[in-house]
């Protein structure tokens, strides 16, 4: 099974979700992510969601769920480019994603993991 | 109300949900559905697959193609697996909370027009959903 | 010629392959005696329309029978829909479109009565199918019609719908989003779709909401806008509501709303301020 690659930038990760994942691949990413974080004493995690067309439920879960880990790791997790459709199908679907900050686009979203702006937050 | 095509899809294991939204994906932009339209019959579509293997022990997908007066897309899942004992608790969820536990039905009703659920102890499910162009 | 009663239309093929010159003047003649509006429509328009149907016309009779829903005549229904379509657009009424093919029925029935003019049977049977396949082609038009003035209805109530909820670039990543009348599930839809497509090409992280024009604000309405506030925060940006009057703050506490944690001010200009403020935006006056 492929793996998502997990890049790391200086004291920051990124990854970028381009396929469309199975369940077990969302939860190799959670447990990918969580080692890293971990291991390279990461400081924030990017994810840049700008390619997927489907983010249900259980991606919806995972991705509160990274944040929250990453949270209590001590490091911060920003989900970046999340596409118009995506965003009304959640909020229809009832997930508001608490605990997982935002931003528009990787810029925006490094940005706001180096403190660099006030950022977008949700809570 | 016309059926212009139906065709079945096998729900049974994992891969099987990335088979199935990528096969609406396909259906519902052939159809010219709006992309948010789109969206969500397909998210809707992939979390009642998921049920229908985690829940439902795997079954099928009855993919009909409505055309006439209105074009639509209708989705039928069916398993027959141990059934939902109680479906009034399990259609209903908070709009804020988004726990995310659970059957997620109460959010795939609210991503399709028209939305129709049987189930027996015992014996099975079957959900059957349609979104209208 | 041998005939049988009902798979065939015995004898209108031959009939518009030998007049079919004559029958399209005489039709041509009769349709601007009809309607007289040859100002909606081109007058060349009009003579290859019919010139093409009275062809097709000719090769479905000839092929396919008296059954214009086969096949052998799906040219003939596409041609229809085709004209129907035109002139609906063009502004004709019913009536006038379906007299394109009505008015088809004298020039033929002519030449009919000409050919079978010594045998009044064959006569009546060849005029009889003649009548019944216009008739149904007639009401075809109609059909057509409906369905492309129920398009244009629907294509103008969304462009109204879309119209009456313009998102505005107040400043570079800040846009306004001025909401005027009742906000139901239809309308929040719009909203989101257009405000959330906005936010995406303007890349803009703040967007106000303003509801100065909304009437009512009660629970369903605050769940419409805190849906599209939550859209617009997984995307990314903020939400700032404005224009909430002393009255609808009231109401908000009455009913118990939780509006999360947005930020909710009294005018537009002070949720711009805030908007600038949180951009890091400040204005400095410019010294002589």
């Amino acid at each position: 099974m492929e793996k998502i690659p997990i890049l790391r930038m200086g004291d920051f990760l990124l990854v970028t979700i381009q396929v469309d994942m199975q369940d077990r691949l969302a939860m190799a990413l959670q447990d990918d992510l969580t080692e890293m974080i971990t291991s390279s004493e990461a400081r924030g995690v990017l994810i840049d969601i700008s390619s997927l067309e489907i983010v249900d439920s259980f991606i919806g879960r995972m991705l509160g769920n990274i944040a929250a880990i990453s949270r209590v790791l001590d490091a911060q997790t920003v989900v970046v480019g999340m596409q118009p459709a995506v965003a009304i199908t959640l909020v229809e679907l009832g997930l508001s994603l608490p605990g997982v900050r935002t931003a528009l686009n990787v810029d925006a979203g490094m940005d706001l993991l180096r403190g660099t702006t006030n950022g977008s937050k949700v809570s | 109300m016309s059926l212009v095509s139906t065709e079945t899809v096998p729900v049974k294991a994992e891969p099987d949900v990335v088979l199935v939204r990528r096969r609406i994906r396909e259906l519902s932009a052939k159809l010219g559905f709006s992309l948010v339209d789109q969206t969500k019959l397909v998210t809707a579509a992939s979390e009642l697959a998921r049920n229908t293997i985690i829940y439902g022990n795997g079954g099928t997908l009855q993919v009909e193609t409505l055309n006439g007066p209105r074009t639509g897309l209708r989705l039928t899942f069916e398993d027959q697996g141990p059934g939902i004992p109680d479906l009034e608790l399990a259609l209903r969820d908070g709009f804020t909370t988004g726990s995310g536990l659970g059957l997620g039905l109460g959010g795939a009703k609210r991503l399709v027009n028209d939305f129709a659920i049987e189930s027996r102890v015992g014996e099975g499910t079957k959900v059957t959903i349609t979104r209208w162009k | 010629m041998t005939t049988s009663v009902h798979q065939e239309a015995p004898g209108i093929g031959p009939i518009i392959a030998r007049h079919e010159s004559e029958i399209l003047a005489d039709w041509i003649r009769e349709m601007s005696v009809a309607t007289r509006r040859s100002d909606r429509m081109k007058d060349d328009e009009v003579r290859s329309q019919s010139a093409q149907f009275l062809r097709l016309m000719k090769q479905a009779t000839e092929s396919g029978g008296s059954n214009i829903q086969s096949p052998a005549w799906q040219q003939v229904r596409d041609l229809l829909e085709e004209v129907s379509r035109s002139r609906a657009l063009a502004g004709f009424s019913p009536s006038e479109t379906a007299t394109f093919v009505f008015s088809l029925k004298r020039p033929l029935f002519e030449q009919i009565r000409r050919a079978y003019k010594d045998q009044p049977d064959h006569l009546a049977a060849v005029t009889w199918s003649a009548t019944e396949l216009l008739d149904s082609l007639g009401l075809l038009t109609t059909e057509s019609f409906q369905k492309s003035r129920e398009d244009v209805i629907r294509r103008q109530q969304a462009e109204l719908l879309e119209l009456s909820t313009p998102v505005v670039k107040l400043w570079d990543g800040v846009l306004a989003l001025p909401i005027i009348g009742t906000l139901d599930s239809a309308r929040t839809q719009i909203v989101m779709e257009s405000l959330l497509q906005t936010i995406v090409q303007t890349n803009s992280r703040v967007a106000i909401i303003d509801i100065t024009g909304v009437p009512t604000v009660d629970t369903v309405v605050a769940q419409h806008l805190l849906k599209t506030v939550t859209a617009a925060r997984l995307m990314g940006a903020d939400c700032i509501i404005s224009g909430v009057r002393p009255q609808i703050a009231q109401t908000i506490v009455h009913l118990g709303i939780n509006l999360l944690d947005v930020t909710t001010k009294a005018t537009l200009a002070s949720a711009f301020a805030v908007a600038l403020d949180r951009l890091g935006v400040t204005f400095t006056k410019a010294t002589k």
